[in-house]
């Protein structure tokens, strides 16, 4: 009984020391990858490509999840709020739902789907055929030239991938609105404009950049310490794409605490 | 010169070096000859820091490689990977210039273009080829445009890890006698790993037995058929009795 006590508490302690210092190469990852931002030399190729692969490759997936979700919302509110007489509502509630949760996380979550896995998947297979040591034969550091890059574009795509969201998000409500539930486009719109605040908007982007940064962080970091082989790659991208998901959703709760628990 | 000092490295429960000791000379051509999973490539990625050795030193002219100012101590040297660890998003030439590209040695556009179809027409390939990517390339034109990016920066030392494995033996003979001529040619310090006897008689000056974590045999290739040692015996004759043990 005893023995068997101390051995559950021995595998309870492994399992918390092995999660703490996976989270403390995590953090030291990220602030060696932080390091590097101010430091030549810069590969500004890598960091178009990433742009284009990050941000602008990822617009056609975000607008469609986005425009959905947001007609989806006005349908909900509208049917919610009758049952309080109040189905007038629907144009504050889907900006404010849009701007301060939907629009980010939407966009987190596609990232982590678009972008974590083909950045863990690439650079698992630099790793796997040797890509990664001959980058630095060649006197070329990994970290500069294949995790810089994409990081810095994570950082500056998240806030327009999510601005995006954002008004798509609330367009396909509008549409909704104003062709099936009889709002006026006008109101409606007059509607949107004044409810949200500035507040709303700065905190969309502040987790547009956050959810950028872990999801390209996340690519980089597992698909570096891949494990051998093409099961490697693979357990590389599924903990990946596990891991960016999972730290988005959490980023996002605790950045909407700090904003909006004032 | 490269001195190895009783190197270990261990992977796990996997005691693969248990205290290597070797100096390969100033413009010597070793060649580094043992089984499968010895630890050969472990060996020479030590060198580059690829790899830490748990236990050991090794010195390149005398300086510790730990020690030393990292991009000027990789710019010396050259790099023929196993499965040839040729990028595959870029273009062959880029591939080739990749060094001449950027950092230390960056040289304009088009005069590292010229020097990557230089290089490749130096490794037997047309120039034609250096706007492919290498995924279009067969097994045999990777393993040349790999030793193109190896030599592109001119080297003083150059590491060639199984050049001609998976080739056939036309391609092969081909592939050592461009090892041959280039460090003939360029002068270099160069360390083969190699298990076939045919590169290890065309490109070797020394030949270096690595077994069971350490150097079981040292010499001039010219007289590793009378070394007396029964391993080397064994790997020369390609025997399946002797004291190496075979897995069947
Ligand atoms: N990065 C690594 N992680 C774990 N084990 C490794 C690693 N690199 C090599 N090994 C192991 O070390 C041994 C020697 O590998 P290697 O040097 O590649 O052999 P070879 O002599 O065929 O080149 C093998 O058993 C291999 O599995
Ligand atoms: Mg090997």
């Amino acid at each position: 009984m005893n023995a068997q006590m101390i051995l559950i508490v021995r595998a309870l302690g492994r399992l918390c020391i092995d999660a703490i210092s996976a989270l403390g190469r995590l953090v030291l990852f990220a602030l060696a990858t932080l390091s590097h931002v101010f430091r030549p030399p810069f590969y500004l190729r890598e960091f178009f490509t990433a742009l284009l692969n990050v941000g602008y490759l990822s617009l056609p997936v975000v607008g469609l999840t986005a425009l959905f979700t947001g007609a989806a919302l006005a349908l909900q509110i509208y049917s919610g709020g009758s049952r309080f007489n109040a189905p007038e509502v629907v144009p504050q509630i889907v900006a404010i739902g849009m701007v301060r949760e939907l629009g980010p996380v939407l966009v987190g979550l596609m990232i982590a789907a678009r972008v974590t896995s083909s950045i863990a998947a690439e650079m698992a297979t630099m790793k796997v055929t040797e890509q990664i040591d001959a980058l630095v034969t060649l006197s070329t550091a990994p970290m500069k030239y294949l995790v810089m890059p994409r990081v810095l574009a994570g950082l500056m795509a998240g806030p327009v991938l999510v601005a995006v969201a954002d008004s798509i998000g609330i367009f396909g409500g509008f549409i909704v609105a104003t062709q099936t539930l009889g709002f006026n486009p006008a109101t409606y719109i007059l509607n949107t404009m004044n409810f949200l605040t500035s507040a709303d908007i700065l905190s969309s982007m502040a987790k547009g950049m956050a959810f950028g940064f872990i999801a390209t962080l996340m690519g980089c970091y597992y698909g570096l310490n891949s494990g051998r082989g093409a099961q490697g790659v693979g357990a590389a991208t599924k903990a990946s794409v596990q891991a960016a998901a999972v730290l988005i959703l959490a980023a996002n709760f605790l950045l909407t605490a700090v904003f909006f628990t004032a | 010169m490269i001195t190895f000092e009783n190197i270990h490295k261990s992977f796990g429960s996997n005691h693969v070096l248990r205290g290597v000791n070797l100096t390969v000379e100033r413009g010597e051509s070793m060649v580094i000859v043992g089984g499968s999973g010895t630890g050969k490539s472990v060996l020479i990625k030590t060198v580059l820091g690829l790899i830490q050795p748990d236990k050991g030193r090794i010195l390149v002219d005398g300086q510790d490689v730990t020690k030393v100012k990292r991009d000027a101590f990789l710019s010396r040297f050259g790099m023929l990977f196993q499965g040839g660890a040729l990028f595959d998003s870029m273009p062959v030439w880029q591939n080739v210039a990749f060094r001449l590209q950027r950092g230390a040695l960056k040289r304009p556009l088009a005069e590292a273009r010229e020097i990557a179809i230089e290089k490749l027409r130096r490794v037997g390939l047309a120039p034609d080829v250096a706007d492919r990517f290498p995924a279009e390339l067969s097994g045999g034109m990777q393993k040349r445009v790999s030793l193109a990016r190896a030599i592109a920066a001119e080297p003083e030392i150059i590491f060639f890890d199984e050049p001609t494995t998976g080739l056939d033996p036309i391609m092969s003979g081909v592939i050592n006698e461009l090892i041959r001529e280039i460090v003939v040619e360029m002068g270099v310090t160069a360390m083969t790993i190699t298990h076939d006897m045919t590169s290890v008689h065309t490109i070797a000056d020394k030949v270096a037995m690595l077994h069971r974590g350490t150097i079981q045999w040292c010499g001039r290739q010219t007289d590793m058929a009378q070394s007396g040692d029964p391993y080397v015996e064994q790997f020369v004759n390609g025997r399946a009795e002797g004291p190496i043990e075979t897995l069947r």
